[in-house]
């Protein structure tokens, strides 16, 4: 479905320049949910956003259900490929309804019966007719993210794009956020593309998951490896040690990877 | 447990706003000795407000009550300005979590740590620079000399939080209260900071609140946790027993997190009971 | 929150303030009603809202105001002084000033909307376009808005009207000319605000084209700021109009307008005070009307800067 192949991304010239990628490979099959962890820096939300070609320079390959992606997106793709973002605040125009913001992508793609689609949207993601009209400022964080995925799921696409879709959240509101993605791509045959600092939150969501320090990819591990504690570079060893949680001595011997 | 650095006792906290006054603090009573002491809640809990409170930094809307309210026998509600000011930055710290809101923009984020040295200790110019390189080195910064030369917006958020911790230490508090110190850092700067306000608390005695959303990190680093909810305190339990909570929002919270360990389907999310907003603690 | 707590209140205002409304016109219906109560709150705003209420309301009903049409000389009542006939006087044609002040409030109306329709979608349009767009684009525009900024608005208003005779539509885009640079700026600032914000990401991921996404996401953002600044501005434009009149390049004799009622009216100032000092008065109430609107819409509809 997605397949990238020697993905590098470099931003500025000359002395300032700064690899964000570098020769990055991988591939998440149809259906399948893939994980890119890492720290901040590591690339991993660069790499969404070349995909989404939020920022279109980039070297090497990526191809999305067979086709080569160039730096303009067309219609099709877009609705074949949603984004969610990680700041339920940013992402909602603060000036239009919910109503709104569900019918502009059938507007820009010219589909019929509206109406019924916008509350089928909203029933798809748990919420009921009365936040139709509501304005973004009027509903909660975690409902804000719900609507944030009922835009991206209502042109029906095949691949999500997720940005930390919870990270801004309270856990409460992490655990049915994340329900809902997992309910969704079991309903639907979804393929997801998740990026997460949280290696729990990405094992949860996830099957293989592509650890990233630095803009490189520091090893694929998957889920029952993660589960097992049983990673082969260091540097997941060390990550994981860190999200378990405070130990004194295990701080004392942290290392700098490059 | 030695003498408690602070007493607080029925802590109420209130805001004016134009659709009717909101509680956000509705009557909460702990103590801090010299320990780890952390406050876990989600947003909304007042697990913030309370530890604003405390150093009298509730905005301006709000107003604070409580019984009582002391620290190392002063007490907070009674004491003037003046009393007040001495106190906040000398004796008891409070990290934030964003620190761009906290570090004048003009000044070098070096001249602004040394400062808050030279006014406490009354340092010459030198010393204090000598003790702010010394700093910016404790608090992970690999190349001090060149961060102290930097101004606020030319630091990453990650380092602007170093620096902001840097500040808040130098005078060595006997309390400091951090709100989500941590969590604009990655997972391996943030156990670094950590390691170093457990320095703090075992060597020198200071008395740390850490106020998180993040019930296993607190769990694993504090010496006892308050849990939050609704501006009420549910439960104080002791860190090490946390898996053993008994109030159904404790349990709630920690059930509704993906665990590593162990693989689900769904995960149980929190059902939240009104009756925990009005019930006598347990 | 506190809203839904409460007992839904029957009647309009509980359709005004119900939490789940039915239609995007209710929602609307709502935030203007919740930015009305801002606004009624403060004192100094709605003082403003009324000069300028009075002004739209003198304007509409001029005929039922008045006894004269403010043209036709009565010269057997020339230069009376203000009485329970005429309350502000009569001028040295014998014209009653009162009936002249409020037929004049039409051509000051008409100036401030013209001056508004052209001035606002220019300035939206070449900043919305110039921040949106960036690079080679912005450096042109900005230039351009730039050289306008130079320009010493009277004077170039003044070199506009010499050219093209004089007469209030001249006026008119000869302000609009030396007017429209600062709204440019200000929806620039604005766009390269929001530019990067992730809903406009989101829409360009939806396939939105350039334009759709500065009219339907960019510009309603931007609006609310140069509402404000046209309504402080709108003094200025009053003044520039009147500063014309005056000096006999705006609205032309016989024609109320209060600059020109001014200018003529100057040489009775030592004796017949009022021919003069009314309609300056009228200048002065209707410009402050409109800065202390402008500064409580700020307040309503662009709260960043009214809490700095």
């Amino acid at each position: 479905m997605i397949e990238i192949e020697n993905l590098s991304i470099t931003f500025g010239e000359g002395a300032s320049t700064v690899h964000a990628v570098r020769n990055v490979s991988f591939s998440v099959a149809e259906g399948e949910s893939y994980g890119l962890v890492g720290e901040s820096g590591s690339g991993k939300s660069t790499i969404l956003r070349a995909i989404a070609r939020i920022n279109p320079q980039w070297s090497g390959t990526i191809r999305v259900n067979g086709r080569y992606l160039t730096s303009k997106r067309t219609k099709a793709e877009a609705r074949a490929m949603q984004m969610v973002f990680q700041d339920p605040y940013g992402a909602l125009h603060p000036r239009h309804t919910v109503d709104a913001i569900l019918r502009e992508p059938l507007e820009i793609h010219g589909l019929n019966n509206r109406d019924a689609r916008i509350l089928a949207a909203l029933k798809d993601v748990g919420l009921g007719p009365e936040f139709r009209f509501r304005y973004p400022h009027q509903i909660s964080g975690g409902q804000r993210q719900r609507i944030a995925v009922a835009r991206a799921l209502i042109l029906e696409p095949e691949i999500l794009l997720l940005d930390e879709p919870t990270s801004a959240l309270d856990v409460s509101v992490q655990a049915e956020i994340l329900n809902l993605l997992k309910r969704l791509q079991q309903d639907r045959g979804l393929t997801y593309l998740m990026v997460s600092h949280n290696l729990a939150v990405v094992a949860h969501l996830c099957g293989r998951v592509a650890v990233m320090n630095r803009g490189r990819m520091v090893e694929e591990v998957t889920e029952d490896t993660l589960r097992a504690h049983t990673p082969s570079e260091p540097y997941t060893a060390q990550l994981m040690s860190a999200t378990e949680g405070y130990d004194r001595e295990a701080v004392r011997s942290y290392r700098t990877f490059d | 447990m030695s003498e408690p650095l602070i007493e607080v006792e029925n802590l109420r906290v209130s805001f004016r706003t134009p659709h009717g006054p909101i509680e956000a603090v509705r009557g909460v009573s702990f103590t801090l000795g010299r320990e780890r002491l952390g406050i876990v809640g989600e947003s909304g809990s007042g697990k913030s407000q309370t530890g604003r409170a405390i150093l009298g930094l509730t905005a301006r809307n709000g107003s604070i009550d409580a019984d009582r309210m002391t620290f190392d026998g002063i007490d907070l509600l009674k004491a003037s300005p003046r009393t007040l000011r001495k106190i906040r930055g000398a004796r008891i710290s409070m990290i934030m979590q964003d620190p761009r809101f906290s570090l004048n923009p003009v000044v070098k984020v070096g001249e602004q740590i040394a400062e808050a040295y030279a006014i406490h200790a009354h340092a010459s110019k030198r010393v204090a620079r000598r003790r702010a390189l010394e700093m910016l080195e404790t608090v992970q910064i690999r190349e001090p000399e060149k961060v102290f030369h930097l101004y606020p917006h030319q630091v990453s958020g990650g380092m602007g939080q170093r620096v902001m911790i840097a500040m808040m230490l130098i005078p060595e508090p006997d309390v400091l209260i951090a709100d989500e110190p941590t969590s604009a850092l990655d997972v391996t700067v943030q156990m670094q900071v950590l390691a170093l306000l457990d320095d703090m608390v075992r060597d020198r005695g200071m008395g740390l609140v850490l106020i998180s959303h993040d019930l296993h990190l607190v769990a694993s680093f504090c010496d006892r946790v308050i849990v939050m909810y609704g501006g009420r305190i549910m439960e104080v339990l002791e860190a090490g027993r946390l898996h053993e909570a008994q109030h159904p929002y404790t349990r709630g919270l920690l059930n509704c997190l993906p665990s590593l360990d162990h693989r689900q389907e769904m995960l149980p999310v929190l059902d939240r009971d009104p009756a925990w907003l009005t019930e006598a603690r347990r | 929150m506190t809203m839904a707590t409460q007992p839904r209140a029957a009647g309009l205002r509980g359709w005004l303030m119900d939490p789940s409304p039915a239609s995007t016109w209710q929602a609307r219906a709502q935030r203007g009603y919740l930015g009305w109560v801002g606004f009624r709150s403060n004192p100094i705003a709605m003082a403003g809202f009324v000069i300028v209420a009075a002004l739209l309301l003198a304007a509409a009903f001029a005929p039922w105001i008045t006894a004269t049409d403010g043209l036709t000389p009565n010269l057997g009542a020339r230069l009376l002084p203000p009485s329970a006939e005429h309350w502000l006087g009569t001028d040295q044609l014998g014209r009653d000033i009162f009936d002249r002040i409020v037929w004049g409030s039409r051509i000051t109306l008409y100036i401030v909307i013209l001056v508004s329709i052209i001035v606002a979608p220019i300035g939206l349009a070449v900043g919305t376009i110039a921040g949106y767009a960036g690079g080679w684009v912005d450096a042109v525009l900005m230039r351009i808005v730039d050289i306008f900024l130079a320009f010493p608005r009277l004077i170039l208003a003044l070199a506009f009207v010499a050219a093209l005779g004089a007469g209030i539509e001249n006026a008119v885009l000869a302000i609009a000319l030396t007017t429209w640079s600062p709204y440019a700026r200000i929806a620039r600032a604005e766009v390269l605000t929001i530019r990067k914000s992730d809903f406009i990401v989101a829409a360009e991921a939806q396939g939105a084209s350039t334009f759709r996404i500065i009219r339907r996401h960019v510009v309603p953002l931007c609006l609310a700021s140069v509402i404000v600044r046209l309504t402080l501005d709108m003094a200025g434009i009053i003044l520039t109009a009147a500063g014309l009149g005056f000096l006999g390049l705006g609205a032309q004799p016989p024609l109320p307008e209060w600059g020109a009622m001014i200018s003529t009216g100057r040489q009775f100032l030592l004796d017949q005070w009022w021919v003069p000092t009314a309609p300056g008065a009228a200048i002065f109430l209707v410009s402050l009307g409109f800065c202390l609107l402008g500064d409580g819409l700020r307040d309503v509809l662009d709260p960043k800067s009214a809490s700095a």
